[in-house]
């Protein structure tokens, strides 16, 4: 059982507030949905919870079991698509999983990278390096390596940008699948995908 | 699924796709060689076999060593940057695995590149190396302590935005006792004065690299995390 905690998180760039004070708690089996105008914060809010920005005041926990972890040891169960998380545009999509597998400890399984291909609608583009994939398929592509570990924790930002319908309803799939034993936190500003979530956080602007 | 790799293989498989992706593009390796060809054989021309005393010649060829490190080791950051991978690298790695990485790209790059400008400054400088163990050895820890130096600063300004100029001026100062004692310890080499004379070189550029690697490990996280 996992679960993340987040306790009076403040962020603020320069002298200018983002938000304040925003607390939540999500454990496996749960959902989060962050809902907020453009410039709320919600992109900022994921990066705290990643760990990749330290909040200005707050502090974001992690437990396994009951027991506090280190956000090192809930690195290699956590999967995150967002916009501003690039892939290696210049190595192919199969050298890509290569590197995301084995950075996060696993063996290169080739099936399932073939499988995760196929389910994401990218078949036959495996030895393609990703600067010819277009940004539909790059945002597949990122779904592709989020999901090569299974994690116990998938957060995805903006989650259907760029995607055509056939995209937008994989997508869907992967939430439901993820929501329902594991942890999934979801920053959206379409109004369809609100329903995923068991709780949500409303981030004024 | 749990994580079977320790710090060291992360740090492995960092360099591996670097490696990788620099084989690709050659960004890093066309800047830092061309630089330094370009300065050989400027310097060559300009000098020739005349005699210069090692006093002389050896500062030379660490000025073409170190300003070819700075034409392109500041890459292995700003490439992230560029490309705004370097999120997604944080996300999936510890930060020490990551300096790490980077670290040993940076070393094997410049490294590489001695192999090749080393030889050829000898050849057209017509000149007789008397303690080539020594020299070897000066030329191996000078290039590990300016490979570190310029590791660390090209993460620290590889999210500014004069990063060209940024780096060779944040990095020179902190390299200068390597390049002092470099230049002092290549000079006895080439005129082939004993080791034990040599000493004090080795002892600083050691010490130097022990305590700029040491500092780099244990900061790189303030660095990375933004």
């Amino acid at each position: 059982m996992w679960r993340i905690v987040g306790e009076n998180i403040t962020q603020q760039f320069n002298r200018r507030t983002i938000f304040r004070n925003i607390s939540f708690e999500i454990k496996s089996g749960e959902s989060l949905v962050l809902i907020g105008p453009n410039g709320s914060g919600k992109t900022t809010l994921i990066r705290i919870i990643c760990h990749l920005l330290r909040p200005t005041a707050g502090k974001v926990t992690y437990l396994n079991e009951g027991k506090r972890i280190s956000f090192e040891e809930l690195q290699p169960h956590l999967g995150l698509v967002g916009p501003y998380l690039q892939l290696y545009n210049n190595l192919t999509a199969f050298e890509n999983y290569t590197f995301f597998s084995k950075i996060r400890g696993l063996p290169v399984d080739v099936e399932r990278f073939r499988d995760l291909m196929k389910r994401l609608g990218l078949a036959g583009r495996e030895m393609d390096e990703l600067r010819t994939y277009s940004s539909g398929m790059l945002q597949r592509m990122k779904y592709v390596c989020a999901l090569i570990h299974d994690p116990d924790v998938l957060i995805l930002d903006e989650p259907t940008s760029n995607l055509d319908e056939e995209g937008v309803q994989i997508v869907y799939r992967i939430i439901e699948e993820q929501k329902r034993d594991k942890i999934l936190i979801l920053a959206t500003n379409e109004p369809g995908e609100f329903r995923f979530g068991d709780k949500q956080i409303h981030i004024a602007a | 699924m749990t994580s079977r790799s320790t710090l060291l293989h992360k740090a492995w498989y960092v360099f591996q796709k670097d490696l990788h992706q620099e084989f690709r593009t050659r960004y890093a390796i066309n800047a830092i060689f061309l630089f330094a060809v370009t300065t050989l054989i400027v310097v060559s021309f300009s000098i020739g076999p005349a005699g210069l005393s090692a006093q002389v010649l050896s500062p030379l060829l660490w000025i073409i060593i170190f300003f070819s490190a700075m034409s392109g080791l500041s890459h292995i950051f700003v490439r992230e940057e560029e490309q705004q991978t370097s999120d997604t690298l944080r996300l999936v790695a510890p930060a020490n695995a990551i300096f790490l990485g980077k670290w040993l790209f940076n070393a094997v790059l410049l490294i590489g590149l001695e192999i090749l400008i080393v030889p050829l400054y000898l050849i057209f400088m017509n000149l007789e190396v008397k303690n080539p163990g020594g020299f070897a050895a000066i030329i191996l820890l000078g290039s590990l302590g300016v490979s570190t130096v310029a590791t660390i600063i090209a993460a620290i300004i590889s999210r500014a935005s004069a990063r060209g100029a940024l780096f060779a001026v944040l990095s020179f100062p902190i390299t200068l006792p390597i390049l002092v004692s470099a230049i002092h310890g290549t000079g006895m080499a080439i005129a082939g004065r004993p080791m034990v004379e040599m000493m004090g070189d080795y002892q600083i550029l050691f010490a130097f690299l022990v305590v700029i690697f040491t500092a780099s490990v244990l900061l790189f996280e303030f660095i990375w995390i933004i």
